[in-house]
């Protein structure tokens, strides 16, 4: 017999296994996929998750990978935590991307130490500002913020693609829809010599540091905690609710944005069509499964990261179509959710009885 | 310069043509968050259904079956959205969130196989009649089974919701789940098959762009219709015929923009794609802005999670 129990209080240990069990239970369902599709279970996921990060090149790959995933759910977690629904962190990131590029764009025959840092003020800014859309329509004209930072992802990507094809395409490009390369001033510096991990990831564990402070340490971070318990309980101690609602959007914003800066100024170097394989919405699982904690987000955001690679890998070496990564990220996140369920439930084993 | 009364005819009918998964979507959608329950998957349920469409059409040759197919495809993926919400009590944000990309990524991975591959005819109803009317006759007739069906939807919509008596069940719920489950109303089924309705609907949208709309199999090729569809149903402030007049806005802007480009308006292409998006957004504000008619309009439960202690 199989009884369910309601638990008196949420477990606490059980809140940090759950995502070791969904991720568990995203491999085993993963294999079964991978079954069904014909391929050796086995094989597959060692061409998906292990085979990517053998090496040091893979390695690189991975923190590459993994910088703008942290960054952007460092972000996400303050307006998560408080109740706020920016999904619209693609499309900040985006805007991001675009302002620095642009102030990039500007300095692209000149060098000098003053240029990368306010090419990496300009990303932030830029992303601020876009997110400060969905939080301004919240706050004063009581929007719904879920489909206004949505609807801005598509703008976004329309006004890049707008941008690198016209006004700004690169005048030697041959009309391919890119801009010109940006100064080596404008770039953030490799880490290592032959492989692509940039500075980036300084921006990214700077985020998990201040986060954490805030978080824990901070009046702020207690009024944000409360406010993502209770509403009410917040209004009734008084709190600025309106004030709170844009500054958890700025921040979240102004990450996005970084990250934007990191994918234009890292490896790229220059502004085209497509600077961002999804890593928005990709974040948005890399908070919940770091159960917005910003130790957990690091962890989070290198798992979630190895199925970006693990679908290239899969796809170079076994021709499995490199969706099978959003399949992976979507399970992940169905699962975490599914066993959260034992947190506030517990399931008991009873035998039969005569 | 004359301008052709049928040529007018012929925009109208295309500006319906392309509101119809709009509307489809929209009213599966109203009905799921009438019962309290807020579905954002609804591009993920979408995109399965075109995709399931046009496969089982491509394989099978039977539109009969594609069509339903497609249905049952947002059926079952919507099952797994009302089984972790409804069962499992997660929340309903983060669990369509997952949906859709779950959707998005299975779809591309299923449909690797159908790019490319050219689609069928879909049979037209009453083609005949089209030239006996001046202006009405493109408008009402020479369109498909689907497009008929979307545009009685809605009435068939208003209709169940305010006369029929799982109508007003469904509405129960989701207004006041403690008393509608006081009543002896068995809250998670209701919302369970509100759900799986919500699915059936979105995978015909889905299905309608795969195999009537544009006949073909693209990758993402929903292009965020699903979070358009999301809109319309705030926009109606929960009234399905609402959504028709919505719909046909979006529509509109839709079609538009194919005709700025043919007539050579010097506007970059880019801007009028993004039309319809910051228009949702004008109009979400122009709507919510009231803030007391938005919480009078909204099922009292909506995005709420219910559990009954047993």
């Amino acid at each position: 017999m199989i009884k369910i129990v309601k638990r008196d209080q949420p477990s606490r240990a059980i809140f940090f296994f759950t995502p070791v069990l969904a991720i568990i239970l995203t491999l085993v369902a993963g294999g079964l996929i991978f079954f069904i599709l014909g391929f050796k279970p086995f094989e597959a996921l060692k061409f998906f998750f292990i085979v990517p990060i053998a090496d040091k090149y893979g390695f690189s790959e991975l923190l590459l990978k993994a910088t703008p995933l942290c960054l952007i759910a460092i972000g996400l977690s303050f307006c998560f935590k408080s109740n706020n629904w920016n999904i619209g962190a693609e499309g900040q990131l985006t805007f991001g991307a675009i302002v620095s590029g642009g102030v990039a764009l500007l300095f692209y025959e000149q060098e000098g130490f003053y240029i990368l840092p306010t090419v990496i003020l300009a990303g932030a800014i830029g992303g601020m500002l876009y997110a400060s859309i969905p939080a301004i329509l919240k706050t004063y004209f009581n929007t719904n913020e879920i489909l206004v930072s949505l609807m801005l992802v598509y703008v976004s990507k329309l006004i890049l693609d707008y941008l690198v094809v016209g006004p700004w395409s690169n005048p030697e490009g041959f009309n391919f829809p890119e801009t010109r390369q940006f100064s080596d001033s404008a770039k953030l510096p490799l880490l290592f010599e032959g492989l692509r991990i940039h500075a980036g990831i300084f921006l990214a564990l700077a985020a998990v540091v201040i986060s954490w402070f805030v978080f824990y340490k901070t009046y702020l971070g207690f009024q944000m905690k409360v406010s993502g318990f209770s509403l009410k309980t917040a209004k009734y101690a008084g709190y600025k609710g309106k004030k709170m609602i844009i500054l958890v959007f700025l921040i979240s914003g102004a990450c996005a944005g970084l990250a934007g800066v990191g994918e234009i100024t890292g490896p790229i170097g220059q502004l085209h069509r497509e600077i961002s394989p999804d890593y928005g919405f990709t974040a948005i699982i890399v908070a919940f499964l770091g159960r917005l904690h910003p130790v957990g987000i690091i962890f989070a955001s290198l798992v979630v990261a190895i199925t970006y690679l693990g679908a290239e890998t899969a796809q170079i070496f076994m021709q499995i179509p490199k969706y099978t990564g959003q399949v992976f990220q979507g399970m992940i996140l169905f699962f975490l959710l599914a066993s959260d369920y034992l947190l506030f439930f517990k399931i008991k084993f009873i035998g039969l009885k005569k | 310069m004359i301008i052709d009364i049928n040529f007018i005819g012929l925009i109208i009918a295309s500006i319906m043509a392309s509101a119809v998964p709009l509307i489809l979507a929209s009213c599966g959608e109203l009905i799921t968050e009438r019962s309290g329950v807020l579905n954002l998957g609804v591009e993920g349920m979408m995109i399965i259904g075109a995709i399931s469409g046009f496969a089982l059409m491509t394989v099978t040759g039977s539109l009969i079956i594609a069509i339903f197919g497609a249905m049952l495809a947002g059926v079952l993926i919507s099952t797994i959205f009302a089984f972790l919400t409804q069962t499992l009590i997660t929340n309903h944000v983060a669990t369509g969130l997952a949906l859709t990309i779950f959707g998005i990524g299975i779809s591309a991975m299923i449909g690797k196989n159908f790019v490319g591959i050219p689609g069928k005819e879909f049979p037209v109803l009453f083609e005949g009649l089209k030239d006996t009317i001046p202006l009405l006759g493109p408008i009402l007739f020479g369109h498909s089974i689907v497009f008929y069906f979307a545009f009685a939807l809605p009435f068939i919509t208003s209709y169940f919701l305010k006369k029929t008596k799982i109508g007003l069940i469904v509405r129960a719920v989701g207004d006041s789940p403690e008393s509608a489950s006081n009543q002896g109303i068995n809250v998670r089924l209701v919302r369970y098959a509100c759900i799986l309705y919500g699915g059936a609907m979105s995978g015909l949208a889905g299905a309608y762009l795969s195999m009537i709309y544009t006949p073909q199999w693209i990758e993402n090729m929903t292009g965020g219709r699903g979070w358009i569809a999301l809109a319309l149903v705030v926009f109606s402030t929960w009234n399905p015929i609402k959504i028709l007049i919505g719909a046909m806005i979006f529509g509109g802007l839709t079609i538009i923009q194919f005709h700025m480009q043919a007539i050579g308006v010097r506007i970059p292409v880019q801007f009028l794609t993004a039309l319809p998006y910051i228009v949702t957004i004008i109009v979400l504000v122009v709507i919510s802005r009231d803030s007391r008619k938005i919480r009078l309009s909204t099922p009292s439960s909506l995005g709420k999670s219910f559990h009954k202690d047993n």
